[in-house]
């Protein structure tokens, strides 16, 4: 329905084709792409920002989360600070890191970082924190102690929570990550769309936004969805 | 003795940051392979106690002494049934059982098979592969026995293990708890609200005053090596318990209703048709 409405407007409108394009060559756009390697090799550069970024912001922010949990001190010092950079979108970093790390690939994996650091660390913080006190005195009675103890008590009880602060961490690393790479260099989607916007191609610009939507619905309601239900399930909670 | 616990007492801060003494002088000794219950009304500190033995609370004066070594911290030779399985959600039956195992550097197969055997001890041996949550409370609470068990400790200490479950399972795994004590002659520490069950399960009846927590009674139980007391006989064991802490719950009632308050001491008496020739 959505594209009869659209193929029919885009047709009658008085806005030229580059500037409102019809669905089909929009489709013809996105096809191409896909074929000769345009989008799938700037798919392909961004998924691989991400998945570093992601990576090293999950391990951060359970490091950061476990510190936070276990000492005090750190809670009222970091634990504060944590809470106030969280209020900073991503992007407002961009111009620092280009001044730290120049218009690179670095300065983007940055923000792709920093957007999801924040998140994960007070997801992490709130998931140890909720660890049932009886898993933990159950635990201790066995003898487990130090690593063993976060090993196999710790971490494994704080899986739901941990996994709903992975998904919100991953939908602010995909935001950070289209935005720095607008601004950016060095391809990725985000740098396509501003080809596309610089050729005058909107459909080469509608055809990136389809992408974008495909590949965020894809992880949001197959990869973490299935994860969530995988836990519940296990876990009796569902 | 095998368990000594001499002069222990411990205080918390209540909300408005003053000092509640809980726990009183307690000296208590226990032999080895016995089976002692603690009962007292609520509060009384009985939990804090079993807490204590297990080494995950610290007390501010006295020591506690399992054959001749002071509890400084937990350890796998005294474990603990808590009143909530408590088994982790993440692992299944045989997992949960085998935690502790591994946690010792047991080689796996062995480990495995120990579990296996504990497993059907207690009757569970078709629900090894499940998880958590596919049990009922009575079968959760039997995993944690289990669990326990598997251990081998020197001690069990079990806080209200059977409280949350129905009457019919709690009889059935009184039965289970009597055959495997006799079995394995491990030494149970026993905390419990109902004077039924101290008085059916063990050999020795502690009973507990509260504000502050102190013992105010040890009751031997008539040896009840068959496992089956005649009626009369608990029956008369249990009312000399109840006499003993009706003193006690009209000091808890008239603390939080006010000093008018007056407890009817016969409504709590059970129906005295029960008892006929017990006070010759």
């Amino acid at each position: 329905m959505i594209a009869v409405i659209w193929e029919v407007t885009s047709r009658l409108s008085v806005l030229p084709d580059f500037m409102f394009p019809r669905l089909t060559q929009v489709l013809e756009t996105l096809f191409n792409g896909l074929v000769n390697g345009q989008i799938v090799a700037a798919i392909g550069k961004s998924m691989s920002r991400l998945l570093i970024g992601f990576a090293i912001a999950i391990v951060l922010g359970v490091i950061m989360g476990y510190l936070i949990w276990r000492y005090k001190l750190v809670e009222d010092t970091l634990g504060f600070l944590v809470t106030a950079l969280q209020s900073i979108p991503s992007i407002v970093w961009f111009p620092l890191a280009i001044i730290w790390f120049g218009l690179n690939d670095f300065a983007i994996l940055f923000i792709v970082t920093i957007g999801a650091t924040w998140t994960m660390t007070v997801s992490a913080t709130s998931g140890f924190r909720n660890v049932p006190t009886l898993y933990q005195r159950v635990a201790k009675t066995f003898g487990s102690t130090g690593l063993h103890f976060i090993r196999t008590v710790i971490m494994p009880a704080s899986v739901p929570q941990l996994l709903s602060g992975l998904r919100i961490a991953w939908a602010f690393s995909w935001r950070a990550l289209m935005a720095g790479e607008l601004l950016g260099s060095g391809g990725g989607l985000g740098q396509l769309l501003e080809t596309g916007r610089s050729l005058g191609q909107m459909d080469l610009v509608i055809s990136v936004m389809i992408i974008i939507a495909v590949i965020g619905t894809i992880m949001d309601n197959v990869v973490f969805m299935r994860l969530e239900r995988s836990v519940q399930k296990k876990w009796g909670l569902a | 003795m095998y368990v000594t616990i001499d002069g222990i007492e411990k205080s918390f801060l209540n909300e408005r940051k003053e000092q509640v003494q809980v726990l009183d002088h307690i000296d208590i000794s226990m032999e080895k392979g016995s089976f002692v219950s603690i009962v007292g009304p609520s509060g009384c500190g009985k939990s804090t106690l079993l807490y204590m033995i297990a080494g995950l609370e610290k007390a501010d004066k006295g020591s506690i002494r399992i054959a001749g070594n002071e509890v400084k911290k937990p350890g796998p030779d005294r474990v603990v049934v808590f009143q909530e399985a408590g088994l982790f959600p993440w692992l299944t039956v045989l997992e949960n059982v085998k935690y502790g195992l591994l946690l010792k550097k047991m080689p796996k197969q062995e480990a495995e098979a120990k579990a296996i055997d504990m497993l059907k001890m207690v009757h569970l041996s078709n629900y090894i592969h499940s998880y958590p949550h596919q049990l009922s409370g009575g079968m959760k609470q039997r995993v944690s026995i289990a669990r326990a068990l598997v251990m081998e400790p020197d001690i069990l200490l079990m806080d209200e293990p059977f409280s949350a479950l129905d009457e019919q399972t709690r009889m059935v795994l009184h039965k289970e708890l009597i055959d495997i004590w006799k079995k394995t002659k491990v030494t149970i520490f026993f905390v419990t609200h109902n004077i039924r069950e101290a008085v059916l399960l063990s050999e020795k009846v502690i009973v507990f005053g509260t504000r502050p927590g102190k013992v105010k009674e040890v009751i031997p139980v008539p040896t009840s090596t068959d496992g089956v007391l005649p009626d009369s006989v608990t029956l008369h064991t249990e009312q000399r318990i109840l006499a003993i802490l009706e003193e006690e719950i009209e000091k808890v009632l008239k603390e939080e209703m006010g000093d008018d308050y007056s407890f009817k001491t016969n409504h709590l008496h059970r129906n005295d048709s029960g008892d006929m020739g017990s006070h010759i």
